[in-house]
Protein backbone atom coordinates (compact mmCIF):
# COMPACT_ATOMS: atom_id res chain seq x y z
CA UNK A 1 0.00 0.00 0.00
CA UNK A 2 1.74 3.58 -0.67
CA UNK A 3 1.44 6.27 1.84
CA UNK A 4 1.06 9.30 0.93
CA UNK A 5 2.59 12.29 2.85
CA UNK A 6 0.60 15.79 3.67
CA UNK A 7 2.86 17.53 1.43
CA UNK A 8 1.99 15.08 -1.27
CA UNK A 9 -1.76 14.97 -1.02
CA UNK A 10 -2.60 18.67 -0.21
CA UNK A 11 0.74 19.88 -2.94
CA UNK A 12 -1.42 18.11 -5.53
CA UNK A 13 -4.70 19.22 -4.12
CA UNK A 14 -6.28 21.80 -6.99
CA UNK A 15 -7.34 23.89 -3.77
CA UNK A 16 -3.50 24.05 -2.54
CA UNK A 17 -1.43 23.46 -5.28
CA UNK A 18 -0.40 27.50 -6.03
CA UNK A 19 1.14 27.53 -2.67
CA UNK A 20 5.09 28.11 -2.58
CA UNK A 21 6.95 25.19 -0.47
CA UNK A 22 6.89 27.79 2.29
CA UNK A 23 3.43 28.24 2.66
CA UNK A 24 2.22 24.77 1.92
CA UNK A 25 4.81 23.38 4.82
CA UNK A 26 3.00 26.41 7.39
CA UNK A 27 -0.70 24.44 6.43
CA UNK A 28 0.68 20.87 6.45
CA UNK A 29 2.18 22.04 10.10
CA UNK A 30 -1.85 22.30 11.11
CA UNK A 31 -3.15 19.10 9.62
CA UNK A 32 -4.22 15.45 10.88
CA UNK A 33 -5.86 12.97 9.53
CA UNK A 34 -9.83 11.95 10.56
CA UNK A 35 -12.39 9.10 10.50
CA UNK A 36 -16.18 9.95 10.48
CA UNK A 37 -19.10 7.06 10.50
CA UNK A 38 -22.42 7.58 8.64
CA UNK A 39 -24.52 9.75 10.52
CA UNK A 40 -21.78 11.30 12.71
CA UNK A 41 -21.53 15.31 12.93
CA UNK A 42 -18.72 16.35 11.25
CA UNK A 43 -19.47 19.92 13.10
CA UNK A 44 -22.77 21.68 14.14
CA UNK A 45 -24.11 25.50 13.66
CA UNK A 46 -22.92 27.85 16.08
CA UNK A 47 -19.84 25.60 17.03
CA UNK A 48 -16.78 27.26 17.24
CA UNK A 49 -15.42 26.98 13.57
CA UNK A 50 -11.66 26.17 14.24
CA UNK A 51 -11.44 23.32 11.71
CA UNK A 52 -12.18 22.52 7.73
CA UNK A 53 -11.72 19.57 6.51
CA UNK A 54 -10.28 18.29 3.14
CA UNK A 55 -12.42 15.43 2.07
CA UNK A 56 -10.79 12.43 0.58
CA UNK A 57 -13.50 10.12 0.71
CA UNK A 58 -17.22 9.84 1.21
CA UNK A 59 -20.03 12.17 0.93
CA UNK A 60 -20.58 14.69 3.46
CA UNK A 61 -24.42 16.49 4.13
CA UNK A 62 -24.63 20.18 4.88
CA UNK A 63 -27.53 20.99 6.69
CA UNK A 64 -29.71 23.32 8.58
CA UNK A 65 -32.31 21.86 10.95
CA UNK A 66 -35.88 23.79 10.42
CA UNK A 67 -38.19 23.07 13.20
CA UNK A 68 -41.34 20.65 12.90
CA UNK A 69 -39.11 19.68 9.89
CA UNK A 70 -36.20 18.49 10.71
CA UNK A 71 -32.74 18.40 8.68
CA UNK A 72 -32.65 20.14 5.35
CA UNK A 73 -29.57 19.26 3.21
CA UNK A 74 -28.33 22.53 1.26
CA UNK A 75 -25.73 20.41 -0.84
CA UNK A 76 -23.20 17.46 -0.48
CA UNK A 77 -19.53 17.99 -0.40
CA UNK A 78 -17.49 14.61 -1.74
CA UNK A 79 -14.31 13.83 -2.52
CA UNK A 80 -11.80 16.25 -3.54
CA UNK A 81 -13.88 19.45 -2.06
CA UNK A 82 -12.94 21.17 0.64
CA UNK A 83 -15.65 21.80 3.58
CA UNK A 84 -15.66 24.38 6.05
CA UNK A 85 -15.28 28.42 5.43
CA UNK A 86 -16.56 29.41 8.57
CA UNK A 87 -12.61 29.37 10.42
CA UNK A 88 -11.39 32.17 8.31
CA UNK A 89 -14.58 34.96 8.56
CA UNK A 90 -15.59 35.87 11.81
CA UNK A 91 -17.33 35.57 13.77
CA UNK A 92 -15.53 31.62 13.45
CA UNK A 93 -18.88 29.48 14.18
CA UNK A 94 -20.22 27.35 11.86
CA UNK A 95 -23.09 28.74 9.95
CA UNK A 96 -24.42 24.57 9.30
CA UNK A 97 -24.49 21.43 10.21
CA UNK A 98 -21.77 19.09 8.59
CA UNK A 99 -23.29 15.30 8.74
CA UNK A 100 -21.23 12.69 7.10
CA UNK A 101 -23.90 10.57 4.80
CA UNK A 102 -21.30 7.36 4.80
CA UNK A 103 -17.81 6.63 6.20
CA UNK A 104 -15.66 9.48 5.45
CA UNK A 105 -12.30 9.89 5.14
CA UNK A 106 -10.55 13.90 5.93
CA UNK A 107 -7.98 15.53 6.73
CA UNK A 108 -8.85 18.38 9.35
CA UNK A 109 -6.82 21.49 9.57
CA UNK A 110 -6.35 23.70 12.74
CA UNK A 111 -8.41 27.14 11.26
CA UNK A 112 -7.33 28.44 14.65
CA UNK A 113 -3.42 27.64 14.77
CA UNK A 114 -4.04 28.99 10.67
CA UNK A 115 -5.50 31.92 11.75
CA UNK A 116 -2.64 33.15 13.88
CA UNK A 117 0.22 32.16 11.18
CA UNK A 118 -2.10 33.94 9.07
CA UNK A 119 -2.39 36.96 11.31
CA UNK A 120 1.85 36.84 11.41
CA UNK A 121 2.48 36.46 7.62
CA UNK A 122 -0.14 38.39 5.80
CA UNK A 123 1.09 36.94 2.89
CA UNK A 124 0.18 33.36 3.50
CA UNK A 125 -3.26 35.03 4.95
CA UNK A 126 -3.71 36.75 1.96
CA UNK A 127 -3.49 33.53 -0.33
CA UNK A 128 -5.62 32.01 1.97
CA UNK A 129 -8.20 34.67 1.50
CA UNK A 130 -8.38 34.35 -1.48
CA UNK A 131 -8.95 30.75 -1.77
CA UNK A 132 -11.45 30.34 0.49
CA UNK A 133 -13.31 33.52 -0.97
CA UNK A 134 -13.12 31.71 -4.59
CA UNK A 135 -14.54 28.61 -2.59
CA UNK A 136 -17.22 31.08 -0.84
CA UNK A 137 -18.10 32.58 -4.50
CA UNK A 138 -18.48 29.21 -6.29
CA UNK A 139 -21.06 27.89 -3.32
CA UNK A 140 -23.12 30.94 -3.65
CA UNK A 141 -23.31 31.27 -7.33
CA UNK A 142 -23.81 27.08 -6.95
CA UNK A 143 -26.97 28.14 -4.36
CA UNK A 144 -27.92 31.35 -6.99
CA UNK A 145 -28.42 28.68 -9.60
CA UNK A 146 -30.48 26.36 -7.13
CA UNK A 147 -32.72 29.29 -6.46
CA UNK A 148 -33.08 29.88 -10.14
CA UNK A 149 -34.92 26.59 -9.79
CA UNK A 150 -33.90 25.68 -13.42
CA UNK A 151 -35.83 22.08 -13.88
CA UNK A 152 -39.72 23.57 -12.64
CA UNK A 153 -42.45 23.88 -14.15
CA UNK A 154 -43.21 27.27 -13.32
CA UNK B 1 -9.07 16.84 -32.46
CA UNK B 2 -10.14 17.11 -36.06
CA UNK B 3 -13.81 19.59 -36.82
CA UNK B 4 -16.23 17.83 -35.76
CA UNK B 5 -20.18 18.71 -36.12
CA UNK B 6 -23.18 16.85 -35.27
CA UNK B 7 -24.53 15.02 -37.66
CA UNK B 8 -26.38 16.48 -40.39
CA UNK B 9 -30.25 17.06 -40.51
CA UNK B 10 -32.37 14.17 -42.52
CA UNK B 11 -35.79 13.85 -43.05
CA UNK B 12 -36.69 10.12 -43.82
CA UNK B 13 -40.33 10.36 -44.57
CA UNK B 14 -41.63 11.22 -48.28
CA UNK B 15 -44.10 13.91 -47.07
CA UNK B 16 -42.76 15.53 -43.99
CA UNK B 17 -45.94 17.66 -43.97
CA UNK B 18 -48.32 14.93 -43.64
CA UNK B 19 -48.01 13.31 -40.39
CA UNK B 20 -48.47 9.49 -40.54
CA UNK B 21 -51.04 8.09 -37.60
CA UNK B 22 -49.31 5.85 -34.87
CA UNK B 23 -51.07 4.34 -32.02
CA UNK B 24 -50.24 4.27 -28.33
CA UNK B 25 -49.15 0.95 -27.22
CA UNK B 26 -48.04 2.33 -24.17
CA UNK B 27 -48.19 5.15 -21.26
CA UNK B 28 -46.16 5.64 -18.61
CA UNK B 29 -45.94 8.01 -15.95
CA UNK B 30 -42.75 9.12 -15.04
CA UNK B 31 -42.98 12.18 -12.64
CA UNK B 32 -45.71 14.03 -11.50
CA UNK B 33 -45.94 16.18 -14.67
CA UNK B 34 -44.00 14.00 -16.94
CA UNK B 35 -44.90 10.84 -19.01
CA UNK B 36 -43.75 8.76 -21.18
CA UNK B 37 -45.59 7.57 -24.49
CA UNK B 38 -44.09 4.29 -26.36
CA UNK B 39 -45.67 4.65 -30.30
CA UNK B 40 -46.44 2.11 -33.21
CA UNK B 41 -47.08 2.41 -36.48
CA UNK B 42 -51.05 1.71 -37.28
CA UNK B 43 -51.75 -0.62 -39.58
CA UNK B 44 -48.64 -1.66 -41.79
CA UNK B 45 -46.96 1.98 -42.19
CA UNK B 46 -42.92 1.73 -42.16
CA UNK B 47 -41.03 3.06 -39.25
CA UNK B 48 -38.68 5.01 -39.44
CA UNK B 49 -34.95 4.80 -38.53
CA UNK B 50 -33.81 7.77 -36.46
CA UNK B 51 -30.76 9.02 -35.08
CA UNK B 52 -29.43 10.14 -31.58
CA UNK B 53 -30.82 13.74 -30.45
CA UNK B 54 -33.28 13.79 -33.72
CA UNK B 55 -37.12 14.78 -32.54
CA UNK B 56 -40.85 14.01 -34.28
CA UNK B 57 -43.97 16.74 -34.32
CA UNK B 58 -46.56 14.57 -32.45
CA UNK B 59 -49.77 15.68 -33.32
CA UNK B 60 -53.17 15.09 -30.80
CA UNK B 61 -55.52 15.20 -33.11
CA UNK B 62 -58.02 18.46 -33.15
CA UNK B 63 -55.91 19.77 -30.22
CA UNK B 64 -52.11 20.55 -31.38
CA UNK B 65 -48.82 19.67 -32.84
CA UNK B 66 -45.76 19.83 -30.72
CA UNK B 67 -41.98 19.07 -31.50
CA UNK B 68 -41.11 16.30 -28.81
CA UNK B 69 -37.48 14.65 -28.60
CA UNK B 70 -36.92 11.00 -29.74
CA UNK B 71 -35.71 8.88 -26.24
CA UNK B 72 -35.75 5.52 -27.17
CA UNK B 73 -33.45 2.90 -28.37
CA UNK B 74 -32.08 3.80 -32.35
CA UNK B 75 -31.22 0.43 -32.26
CA UNK B 76 -34.63 -0.39 -31.98
CA UNK B 77 -36.65 2.13 -34.28
CA UNK B 78 -39.79 0.01 -34.55
CA UNK B 79 -40.35 1.30 -31.24
CA UNK B 80 -40.95 4.98 -30.99
CA UNK B 81 -40.65 5.99 -27.58
CA UNK B 82 -41.41 9.92 -26.24
CA UNK B 83 -40.77 11.14 -22.80
CA UNK B 84 -43.18 14.53 -22.73
CA UNK B 85 -43.79 17.00 -20.01
CA UNK B 86 -47.06 18.35 -19.72
CA UNK B 87 -46.87 22.14 -19.80
CA UNK B 88 -49.59 23.51 -22.83
CA UNK B 89 -52.71 22.47 -23.96
CA UNK B 90 -51.32 20.12 -26.45
CA UNK B 91 -49.07 18.14 -24.09
CA UNK B 92 -51.52 18.09 -21.69
CA UNK B 93 -54.03 16.60 -24.13
CA UNK B 94 -51.29 13.97 -24.46
CA UNK B 95 -51.08 12.91 -21.41
CA UNK B 96 -54.66 11.96 -21.32
CA UNK B 97 -54.10 9.45 -23.77
CA UNK B 98 -54.63 6.03 -23.59
CA UNK B 99 -53.48 2.60 -25.06
CA UNK B 100 -55.35 2.04 -28.61
CA UNK B 101 -55.16 6.37 -29.21
CA UNK B 102 -54.05 7.52 -31.55
CA UNK B 103 -51.64 10.12 -32.50
CA UNK B 104 -50.21 11.73 -35.74
CA UNK B 105 -46.23 11.53 -36.38
CA UNK B 106 -43.94 13.90 -38.76
CA UNK B 107 -40.40 13.27 -38.86
CA UNK B 108 -38.21 12.35 -37.79
CA UNK B 109 -36.13 15.65 -37.99
CA UNK B 110 -33.41 17.95 -36.77
CA UNK B 111 -29.34 16.82 -36.39
CA UNK B 112 -28.23 14.35 -33.83
CA UNK B 113 -25.55 14.16 -31.23
CA UNK B 114 -22.09 13.06 -33.09
CA UNK B 115 -21.92 9.68 -31.73
CA UNK B 116 -19.58 8.31 -34.49
CA UNK B 117 -17.40 11.34 -34.27
CA UNK B 118 -16.81 10.55 -30.55
CA UNK B 119 -15.38 7.04 -30.96
CA UNK B 120 -12.07 6.86 -28.99
CA UNK B 121 -13.00 9.53 -26.93
CA UNK B 122 -14.40 9.87 -23.54
CA UNK B 123 -17.65 10.95 -23.51
CA UNK B 124 -19.35 12.53 -20.85
CA UNK B 125 -23.27 13.21 -21.18
CA UNK B 126 -25.10 15.87 -18.97
CA UNK B 127 -28.24 16.62 -18.47
CA UNK B 128 -30.85 18.47 -16.03
CA UNK B 129 -34.68 17.76 -15.81
CA UNK B 130 -36.76 16.82 -18.98
CA UNK B 131 -33.07 16.91 -20.94
CA UNK B 132 -32.30 13.37 -20.04
CA UNK B 133 -34.64 12.46 -22.52
CA UNK B 134 -32.94 13.45 -25.55
CA UNK B 135 -29.67 12.31 -24.47
CA UNK B 136 -30.84 8.63 -23.46
CA UNK B 137 -30.72 7.69 -27.11
CA UNK B 138 -26.89 8.73 -27.49
CA UNK B 139 -26.55 6.63 -24.14
CA UNK B 140 -28.30 3.73 -25.61
CA UNK B 141 -26.14 3.93 -28.82
CA UNK B 142 -22.20 4.37 -26.90
CA UNK B 143 -23.54 1.37 -24.18
CA UNK B 144 -24.40 -1.04 -27.39
CA UNK B 145 -21.02 0.23 -29.49
CA UNK B 146 -19.09 0.48 -25.76
CA UNK B 147 -15.89 -0.33 -27.12
CA UNK B 148 -15.58 2.35 -29.31
CA UNK B 149 -15.40 4.82 -26.50
CA UNK B 150 -13.14 5.73 -23.91
CA UNK B 151 -14.46 6.38 -20.98
CA UNK B 152 -18.61 7.19 -20.28
CA UNK B 153 -19.74 9.25 -17.98
CA UNK B 154 -23.20 10.55 -16.98
CA UNK B 155 -23.82 13.32 -15.26
CA UNK B 156 -28.05 14.11 -14.21
CA UNK B 157 -29.69 16.85 -12.17
CA UNK B 158 -32.74 16.97 -11.03
CA UNK B 159 -35.08 19.38 -9.57
CA UNK B 160 -36.13 16.95 -5.86
CA UNK B 161 -35.65 12.98 -6.33
CA UNK B 162 -39.38 12.72 -7.22
CA UNK B 163 -38.52 14.37 -9.98
CA UNK B 164 -35.76 12.37 -11.84
CA UNK B 165 -36.39 10.49 -14.67
CA UNK B 166 -35.75 6.65 -15.66
CA UNK B 167 -34.97 5.94 -12.36
CA UNK B 168 -34.38 2.51 -12.60
CA UNK B 169 -32.19 2.59 -15.72
CA UNK B 170 -29.80 5.24 -13.68
CA UNK B 171 -29.42 2.48 -11.20
CA UNK B 172 -29.16 0.25 -14.20
CA UNK B 173 -26.50 2.05 -15.69
CA UNK B 174 -24.87 2.97 -12.54
CA UNK B 175 -24.28 -0.80 -11.41
CA UNK B 176 -22.10 -1.32 -14.53
CA UNK B 177 -18.34 -0.96 -14.22
CA UNK B 178 -17.98 1.09 -17.62
CA UNK B 179 -19.99 3.93 -16.76
CA UNK B 180 -19.83 6.51 -14.27
CA UNK B 181 -23.29 7.68 -13.40
CA UNK B 182 -23.30 11.08 -10.85
CA UNK B 183 -26.76 11.83 -9.49
CA UNK B 184 -27.59 15.15 -8.19
CA UNK B 185 -30.88 17.02 -6.93
CA UNK B 186 -31.77 21.31 -6.21
CA UNK B 187 -33.74 20.13 -3.27
CA UNK B 188 -33.15 16.88 -1.25
CA UNK B 189 -36.08 14.89 0.80
CA UNK B 190 -35.22 13.69 3.94
CA UNK B 191 -34.71 10.14 2.55
CA UNK B 192 -32.46 11.04 -0.20
CA UNK B 193 -28.81 9.89 0.59
CA UNK B 194 -27.68 10.90 -2.48
CA UNK B 195 -25.56 14.29 -3.96
CA UNK B 196 -27.41 17.67 -3.88
CA UNK B 197 -26.02 20.76 -5.38
CA UNK B 198 -26.06 21.72 -8.47
CA UNK B 199 -24.98 19.56 -11.76
CA UNK B 200 -22.13 22.37 -12.79
CA UNK B 201 -20.26 21.04 -9.64
CA UNK B 202 -20.27 17.63 -11.01
CA UNK B 203 -18.03 18.43 -13.70
CA UNK B 204 -15.21 19.68 -11.30
CA UNK B 205 -15.25 15.91 -10.14
CA UNK B 206 -16.08 13.79 -12.81
CA UNK B 207 -13.36 11.41 -14.03
CA UNK B 208 -12.54 12.08 -17.52
CA UNK B 209 -10.03 13.61 -20.04
CA UNK B 210 -10.89 17.08 -20.38
CA UNK B 211 -8.32 17.54 -23.25
CA UNK B 212 -10.14 14.85 -25.75
CA UNK B 213 -13.36 14.16 -24.38
CA UNK B 214 -16.46 15.41 -26.11
CA UNK B 215 -19.45 16.42 -23.88
CA UNK B 216 -23.03 16.69 -25.03
CA UNK B 217 -25.19 18.41 -22.71
CA UNK B 218 -29.18 18.87 -22.47
CA UNK B 219 -31.37 21.07 -20.28
CA UNK B 220 -32.16 24.29 -19.38
CA UNK B 221 -30.09 27.05 -21.06
CA UNK B 222 -28.81 28.35 -17.68
CA UNK B 223 -27.90 24.80 -16.90
CA UNK B 224 -26.13 24.68 -20.51
CA UNK B 225 -24.42 27.64 -20.04
CA UNK B 226 -22.69 26.87 -16.72
CA UNK B 227 -22.24 22.87 -17.98
CA UNK B 228 -20.24 24.19 -20.93
CA UNK B 229 -18.49 26.79 -18.49
CA UNK B 230 -17.48 23.76 -16.12
CA UNK B 231 -15.83 22.15 -19.08
CA UNK B 232 -14.22 24.97 -20.15
CA UNK B 233 -12.72 25.31 -17.05
CA UNK B 234 -11.58 21.55 -16.33
CA UNK B 235 -9.77 22.48 -20.23
CA UNK B 236 -12.65 20.73 -22.65
CA UNK B 237 -12.59 22.67 -25.73
CA UNK B 238 -16.21 24.39 -26.98
CA UNK B 239 -15.70 23.09 -30.42
CA UNK B 240 -16.34 19.55 -28.20
CA UNK B 241 -19.14 20.47 -26.27
CA UNK B 242 -22.62 19.73 -28.26
CA UNK B 243 -25.81 21.02 -26.95
CA UNK B 244 -29.50 20.41 -27.67
CA UNK B 245 -31.49 23.52 -27.84
CA UNK B 246 -35.34 24.28 -27.00
CA UNK B 247 -37.06 26.58 -29.22
CA UNK B 248 -41.24 26.44 -30.50
CA UNK B 249 -40.38 24.19 -33.28
CA UNK B 250 -43.71 24.22 -36.22
CA UNK B 251 -43.15 23.13 -39.53
CA UNK B 252 -39.77 21.01 -38.84
CA UNK B 253 -38.15 21.46 -42.01
CA UNK B 254 -36.90 25.41 -41.83
CA UNK B 255 -39.78 26.99 -43.95
CA UNK B 256 -41.55 28.63 -41.02
CA UNK B 257 -39.22 30.72 -39.07
CA UNK B 258 -40.66 29.92 -35.75
CA UNK B 259 -37.88 28.54 -34.03
CA UNK B 260 -34.96 30.67 -35.37
CA UNK B 261 -31.91 31.31 -33.03
CA UNK B 262 -29.63 33.95 -34.03
CA UNK B 263 -28.82 32.78 -38.27
CA UNK B 264 -30.02 29.48 -37.46
CA UNK B 265 -33.29 27.39 -37.55
CA UNK B 266 -33.57 25.08 -34.54
CA UNK B 267 -35.87 22.89 -36.35
CA UNK B 268 -33.49 22.18 -39.42
CA UNK B 269 -29.79 23.28 -38.46
CA UNK B 270 -30.33 21.90 -34.80
CA UNK B 271 -31.50 21.01 -32.39
CA UNK B 272 -28.11 19.43 -31.83
CA UNK B 273 -25.44 22.69 -32.26
CA UNK B 274 -21.65 22.12 -31.18
CA UNK B 275 -21.52 25.44 -28.74
CA UNK B 276 -18.97 27.24 -30.10
CA UNK B 277 -21.14 28.17 -33.11
CA UNK B 278 -24.09 29.46 -31.22
CA UNK B 279 -22.26 30.17 -27.93
CA UNK B 280 -22.54 34.44 -28.83
CA UNK B 281 -26.72 34.35 -28.87
CA UNK B 282 -27.20 32.20 -25.79
CA UNK B 283 -27.13 35.96 -24.05
CA UNK B 284 -28.88 37.88 -26.03
CA UNK B 285 -31.82 38.91 -24.54
CA UNK B 286 -34.23 38.83 -28.11
CA UNK B 287 -32.45 36.22 -29.39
Amino acid sequence: MTIHTFEKILGEHPFFKDLSEPHLDTVVGCVTNVVFQPGEFIFREGEAADRFFVVREGKVAVEVFVPNKGPVTIETIEGGEVLGWSWLFPPYKARFDARALNAVRALSLDGACLRTKCENDPAIGYLLLKKFTELVVSRLEATRMQLLDLYGND
Amino acid sequence: MATTEPAPATVSASDPMRPEPFVVRQAIKETGDTFTLTLAPVAGAKFRPFAPGQFNMLYVFGVGEVPISISGDPARPEILVHTIRAVGATTRAMQKLQKGDWVGVRGPFGTAWPVDQAHGHDVILIAGGIGLAPIRPALYHVLLHRGLYGRVVVLYGARTPRDMLYPKELREWRSRFDVVVDVTVDRATMEWQGSVGVVTKMVQRSPFDPGSAMAFICGPEVMIRYAAQALQQRGTAESSVFVSMERNMKCAVGVCGHCQFGPWFVCKDGPVFRYDRIQRFFGMREV
